[in-house]
């Protein structure tokens, strides 16, 4: 029970800090793709520098899980297909409804009904490439 | 408060970002969104038709509550942390939005895709519905979107990540340039 609210304030955290970076405006993505602005490159990259400062401490002083679990991130499969064309695919998606996939669901929160239709799409998308995965290269 | 009110810079969300995966990374979990959508797939009953649907998704239900906070927190800070005011984008942006005939007197998202009365043009449910699909499917197939791979990947010096966020920007890079014109 516990745990269940922690995830609900963490994802909170998550949709406030996402709508309020205006990471989640449709505007900010259009005027990314355009080079037009430093905005989300400061977004992404000021993560990307603590996100890898994080992991290597981590990494070098053995942190453990808030249970004493050890912390041991997977590497991603290796491919270049299935990274590539997937990507482009979520490329060209991400900048026409202008959310990715976290958020789309704090604009449903926000109350703009039109992204509702996005999100089942979304499923559907997820959906379909799951009847496909096994005849797509990856 | 009046820092609240603001929209908070570029510095501040993105730290915060990072700390979030840390946070999740403390407790044994990933950080990734998109993940979330093949759950949904799989409890109204994807497992049924598909195999790659057939998968233990109660395991992954923390990711869920995610989800609800996330709703919760654009609820928040939609209502009463902000004024709903369009973002700040810069001058060249703007000119090149009256191309497209959107407004550059709008609000948190463009009226003339994300106002109810927008979805009374087909083209509007058209643009939302191939968004969303290209989406879910490209999410998938890459293997996560821009939490799994752009913050989580590459912070992990994930060469698949990296490849991941080449091919979004390509696509997006692709849509914006040569797309949008005929689309808008």
């Amino acid at each position: 029970m516990m745990k269940k609210v922690l995830y609900i304030v963490l994802g909170l955290v998550f949709g406030v800090i996402m709508y309020k970076s205006e990471a989640a405006s449709w505007f900010r993505i259009y005027e990314m793709f355009r080079f037009e602005s430093f905005h989300m490159y400061g977004i992404i990259g000021t993560a990307l520098v603590f996100g890898i400062i994080f992991i290597q401490l981590i990494k070098r002083f053995n942190i453990k899980t808030f249970d004493g679990e050890p912390i041991v991130i997977e590497d991603k499969e290796k491919s270049i297909a299935r990274y590539l064309i997937g990507g482009i695919i979520f490329g060209l998606g991400w900048a026409l409804a202008g959310a990715c996939p976290g958020p789309i669901f704090v604009l449903v929160g926000a109350g703009f009904v039109p992204i509702i239709i996005v999100l089942i799409s979304a499923v559907l998308g997820t959906f379909v490439y799951g009847l496909l995965k096994d005849k797509l290269p990856h | 408060m009046d820092f609240i009110l603001q929209p908070w810079s570029w510095f501040v969300s993105g730290f915060l970002i990072a700390l979030l995966m840390f946070v999740l990374l403390l407790l044994g979990k990933r950080f990734g969104m998109s993940s979330n959508l093949r759950a949904f797939c799989s409890i109204c009953g994807g497992g049924k038709v598909n195999s790659f649907f057939n998968y233990n998704w109660k395991k992954d239900s923390w990711n869920l509550f995610i989800v609800v906070g996330a709703m919760l927190g654009g609820f928040i800070a939609s209502h009463f942390l902000s004024n709903g005011s369009m973002p700040d984008i810069s001058e060249s942006t703007k000119l090149a939005l009256q191309d497209l005939n959107i407004s550059t007197n709008n609000g948190y998202l463009p009226n003339e895709l994300f106002a109810i009365a927008a979805l009374s043009e087909v083209k509007t449910w058209l643009i939302l519905i191939s968004g969303g699909f290209l989406i879910g499917f490209g999410a998938r197939y890459a293997g996560g979107c821009t939490s799994g791979h752009a913050i989580s990947g590459l912070s992990n010096l994930q060469l698949p990540s990296l490849i991941a966020v080449i091919g979004f920007f390509i696509g997006g890079l692709f849509m914006v340039h040569v797309l949008f014109p005929f689309i808008f």
